[in-house]
C-alpha cells in the first residue's frame, strides 16, 4: 500500500550528521535520549567531560559558569547516584539546585505531571532534571516547558546521561570505542540503560551483544529499521567470549513475580558473573555496572571489586559528564 | 421541500451512480414533490450520497459530559457526514436496562441533531457476571449489545449471551482482545514499542479472542459482530468463518485502516495515537483494506472516542485510549481513494449500505421513501485538521495540522439541514 502518513520518524532513520556543536547556530535545548545525537555531538560531550574532570581535581572544585541559574531535580523514582551527581555537577558550576521528590510534593495530592511542570516553570527553573517511572514522560514535559529538560531515566525507555558516562568511562580506560565488543547482560527488555547504551555504543562504532533469558531480551526483529545491528544470545559464555567490556544490569525481583523467570537462584546459576566465568573472558576485559548492584546476584562481590571493575569510576565520571551537559545546554562554546 | 440539483448521486444500496436531482419532502426521499415551495441547493460538481451509518461511537453522555455530550457529539457527526450513530454503553450509568435505553432516547430527542441508536450492554454493569436484560432493551430500542471497550471475560457467559440474543435477533458486538495477554500493554508490540520502551500488545491478543468468539458463534448460532479489527490474522479468521457459514459481521475504524504504529513516534509519545486495540503495522492495515474490499469486513465505523484534554496531556501509559474521529473520518479514509487502492463507491458503500445491512438498520440508502439522510461531499477539497475548530469536545487526534483531501459540504438528517459548509 502506498499511503504515506508523513516521513519516517526520525527515531527509525539513521541520525543525520548534524553540524559540530561549535558551529551550531542553535544549541541543543533538551537531552531526552541519545537517538538524536550525532557523532560530533557525542564527541563534544566527551571532550568537555574531560575538561570538567580536571575542574573536579582542583583544590577548589567550583567555577562560576552557571551562576544565577537554577536546576531542579524532579524525581518520581528513587535514585542516589544520578540525583546526587546532577546536584554536585550543578553546584560545581555555580548553579543553585532544588530537589523535588515526588513523594513529598503536591504529586501525592493528585497533581498531574503537567500541573507540576507548569509550577516549576512559573518558579523559574532553568534546567529540569527528571526521572519518571513511565516511558516518554520527559517528552510531555519538554513540550510544555521553556527550560531545558534532561532525562534522568524514563521507564524502560532511556537514560542518556548514564550512556554518555559509560562511553566516557570506556574510552578513558581503553582509549577508543570504535570496534570494541561490548556485552550487555541481564534484563535488557526492561532496561533504559541498555537502550540508551545501544544508541550510544552503536553510534560510536562498538559491536554490542545482548545476553539474558529469552523472556528478558527484545525480540530479534528489534533492529529492523535501526541504523545498526547487534548480536543476541541466551548463553553467557558466548556473550563474554572476546568481549572488551562486560556491562551488567541489575536483576529486579519483581520480574520473577511477573512470571518472566522462575527464580533468582536459577538466574544466578545461569547469568551471574563469577570469577570462574571471568577467567574465561579476554584478559583486561572491563567490568561495568550502572548501579545499584545486587552483589551475589548478577555479579560476584569479588568481581565487582576486582581491578578490572570500573564501577566506582563510572560514578565519579557521572559528575563530570553532567557538568559537561549542563555547560553545553547553556549554549556556551565547547 | 429541498431539491439538490445536478450532483453525482451515489447510492450503493441500489447501485445507482448518476447525475441527477434529489428531492426531499417531509423528512423522506421522494421521486416527485407534491408541494411547490422548494429550497434549491446546487450540488453540481459534488457527490450526493446517503448519510453515513456509524455502528461504533462513544458519546460519553450520561456521565462523562466533560468529554462529550449528545449535543456536541451529534454536531460533530453532522459535520463529518454521519447521520446515524450507534452509541456504546460505556457511560455512567451504563445502558443496561430498558429504562436506560429509553432515557438515552429521550435525551437524544432533546439534544441530538442526528439519529442516535442505543447499544445496550451484554452483561449487567459490563461486569461479565450476569446477562443484561436484552429483551427489555430491544423492546425499548436497543439495536445491538456490547460491553463496549471490554470483552466478556467469561467464556461461558459469552456463550450464553450469544444464545440468549437469538430471542431478539440482535448482534452481540465484541471488543475481541484477550485482556490477560494485553496485560497492561499500551501500543502494538513490535520494534517500535521496544525502542520507545513501551509495553506492547501482541497481535495474538486479538487472534485468541476472535478465535474464541467465532467458535462460540458457531456453537450457538448467535449473531457475532467483531468491533474494530486491527490485525491481518483476524481478517483471515473472519474470512474463513464466513466461508463456513458462521454468522459474523466485522467492522474497521478509519485509523486502523489508514494509520500505523509509527504515528506514536511522529510526535514522540503522541498520546493521541494511543488506541485500543493499538494502531498496528502497515502490513496489518493492508490486510484490513483487502478484507474490506472482499467483504470480509462489512463496514467502516468511526470508533469516535472523545477524551478530555487532561486524559491525553499526560504520560503515555496513563493516557486513555481513543481518537476523536467523527470529523476526520471521511477525509482520512479518502487517502485510500486518492491513493487509488479503494474506489469512492466502495468507500461510500462501507460507510452506508453495508453498515446498515450488518445490523438490519433501515438507513444508509437514497431510495424513495427512505428517511432523508443525505450528505453532499467534495472528494477533492483539501483542508488542514485544526482540533480547536472541532464541534466535538474531544480534541484528541493525531492528525492535527495534517492536510486531508475530502470534505463534507452539507448534511441532511431526517430531511433537516444539520450542517452546511460552503454550499
Amino acid at each position: 500500500m502506498s499511503i504515506e502518513v508523513a516521513s519516517r520518524p526520525t527515531l527509525l532513520a539513521p541520525a543525520a550528521p548534524a553540524a559540530p556543536l561549535q558551529t551550531r547556530t542553535k544549541p541543543r535545548r533538551h537531552v531526552l535520549d541519545l537517538d538524536d545525537f550525532s557523532v560530533q555531538e557525542v564527541e563534544a560531550v566527551l571532550q568537555t567531560t574531560a575538561a570538567m574532570k580536571d575542574v573536579l581535581q582542583r583544590p577548589i572544585k567550583k567555577v562560576p559558569t552557571l551562576r544565577g541559574k537554577t536546576l531542579v531535580t524532579l524525581f518520581y523514582e528513587s535514585s542516589t547516584r544520578t540525583r546526587v551527581a546532577f546536584e554536585l555537577a550543578a553546584k560545581a558550576l555555580g548553579a543553585d539546585t532544588v530537589s523535588v521528590a515526588a513523594q513529598s510534593s503536591s504529586v501525592t495530592k493528585g497533581e498531574s505531571l503537567i500541573d507540576t511542570i507548569r509550577t516549576l516553570q512559573a518558579l523559574g527553573a532553568d534546567f529540569v532534571v527528571m526521572r519518571h517511572h513511565q516511558a516518554g514522560a520527559p517528552y510531555v514535559v519538554a513540550e510544555e516547558l521553556s527550560a531545558s529538560v534532561i532525562n534522568a531515566g524514563d521507564g524502560w525507555h532511556a537514560h542518556p546521561t548514564q550512556a554518555l558516562l559509560d562511553l566516557f568511562t570506556i574510552r578513558e580506560r581503553l582509549g577508543r570505542i570504535d570496534g570494541l565488543r561490548v556485552a550487555i547482560i541481564g534484563d535488557i527488555l526492561h532496561s533504559r540503560v541498555a537502550r540508551s547504551n545501544l544508541w550510544g555504543l552503536g553510534l560510536m562504532g562498538a559491536n554490542v551483544v545482548l545476553c539474558g533469558p529469552p523472556t528478558l531480551l527484545p525480540a530479534s526483529d528489534f533492529c529492523d529499521g535501526l541504523p545498526w545491528t547487534f548480536e543476541r544470545t541466551y548463553r553467557l559464555d558466548e556473550a563474554i567470549e572476546g568481549a572488551d567490556v562486560i556491562m551488567l544490569l541489575r536483576m529486579q525481583l519483581e520480574r520473577q513475580s511477573g512470571g518472566l523467570f522462575p527464580s533468582l537462584r536459577e538466574y544466578v546459576r545461569t547469568y551471574a558473573l563469577t570469577e570462574e566465568r571471568l577467567a574465561r573472558a579476554k584478559p583486561g576485559v572491563v567490568i561495568m555496572h550502572p548501579g545499584p548492584m545486587n552483589e551475589g546476584v548478577e555479579i560476584d562481590p569479588r568481581v565487582a571489586r576486582s581491578t578490572q571493575s570500573v564501577i566506582e569510576t563510572q560514578v565519579t565520571n557521572g559528575v563530570a559528564v553532567r557538568m559537561a551537559l549542563l555547560y553545553l545546554l547553556s549554549g556556551l562554546p565547547a | 421541500m429541498i431539491r439538490l440539483t445536478g450532483g453525482r448521486v451515489v447510492d450503493p444500496a441500489s447501485g445507482r451512480d448518476e447525475l441527477a436531482d434529489l428531492l426531499v419532502e417531509d423528512g423522506r426521499i421522494v421521486d416527485s414533490a407534491t408541494t411547490r415551495d422548494e429550497t434549491v441547493i446546487d450540488a453540481s460538481g459534488y457527490v450526493v450520497a446517503p448519510g453515513f451509518v456509524d455502528l461504533h461511537c462513544h458519546l460519553r453522555e450520561p456521565g462523562f459530559e466533560d468529554a462529550e455530550t449528545i449535543a456536541s457529539g451529534t454536531r460533530a457527526a453532522a459535520a463529518g457526514g454521519f447521520t446515524t450513530l450507534c452509541a456504546l454503553a460505556d457511560t455512567q450509568p451504563t445502558t443496561d436496562t430498558g429504562s436506560n435505553v429509553e432515557s438515552l432516547l429521550t435525551q437524544a430527542r432533546r439534544d441530538a441533531v442526528v439519529r442516535v441508536l442505543p447499544v445496550g450492554t451484554t452483561t449487567k454493569q459490563r461486569q461479565s457476571e450476569e446477562l443484561s436484560e436484552m429483551a427489555d432493551m430491544a423492546y425499548a430500542g436497543a439495536v445491538a449489545f456490547s460491553d463496549s471497550d471490554r470483552a466478556v471475560r467469561k467464556t461461558s457467559l459469552m456463550r450464553h449471551a450469544l444464545e440468549y440474543s437469538l430471542l431478539v435477533e440482535k448482534p452481540i458486538a465484541s471488543h475481541a482482545e484477550d485482556a490477560e495477554l494485553v496485560d497492561g500493554g499500551v501500543m502494538h508490540e513490535g520494534a517500535l514499542a521496544t525502542v520507545l520502551g513501551l509495553k506492547g500488545v501482541p497481535r495474538q491478543a486479538e487472534e485468541i479472542a476472535v478465535g474464541r468468539d467465532l467458535a462460540l458463534a458457531q456453537l450457538t448460532g448467535g449473531r457475532l459482530h467483531l468491533a474494530h479489527l486491527s490485525t491481518a490474522a483476524a481478517v483471515s479468521q473472519v474470512r474463513d468463518a464466513k466461508a463456513r457459514g458462521i454468522r459474523v459481521t466485522a467492522e474497521v475504524s478509519p485509523h486502523h485502516l489508514v494509520l500505523s504504529d509509527e504515528v506514536v513516534s511522529l510526535k514522540m509519545y503522541d498520546t493521541n495515537a494511543r488506541t485500543s486495540p493499538p494502531l498496528r503495522s502497515p502490513t496489518d492495515a493492508a490486510a484490513l483494506l483487502a478484507g474490506l474490499k472482499d467483504g470480509t469486513i462489512d463496514c467502516v465505523v468511526s470508533d469516535h472516542s472523545p477524551r478530555r484534554w487532561i486524559d491525553k496531556a499526560c504520560e503515555f501509559d496513563q493516557a486513555l485510549p481513543g481518537i476523536s474521529s467523527l470529523e476526520t473520518a471521511f477525509g482520512l479514509l479518502m487517502r485510500l481513494v486518492h491513493a487509488g487502492v479503494l474506489s469512492l463507491s466502495e468507500l461510500l458503500s462501507a460507510l452506508t449500505y453495508r453498515a446498515a445491512r450488518a445490523w438490519d438498520l433501515p438507513y444508509g440508502t437514497l431510495s424513495a421513501g427512505a428517511p432523508a439522510d443525505v450528505v453532499v461531499l467534495d472528494p477533492d477539497q483539501a483542508w488542514v485538521v485544526d482540533p480547536d475548530r472541532f464541534f466535538s469536545k474531544g480534541r484528541n487526534t493525531p492528525l492535527a495540522g495534517q492536510t486531508l483531501r475530502g470534505t463534507v459540504l452539507l448534511t441532511l438528517a431526517n430531511g433537516n439541514i444539520v450542517y452546511r459548509n460552503g454550499l
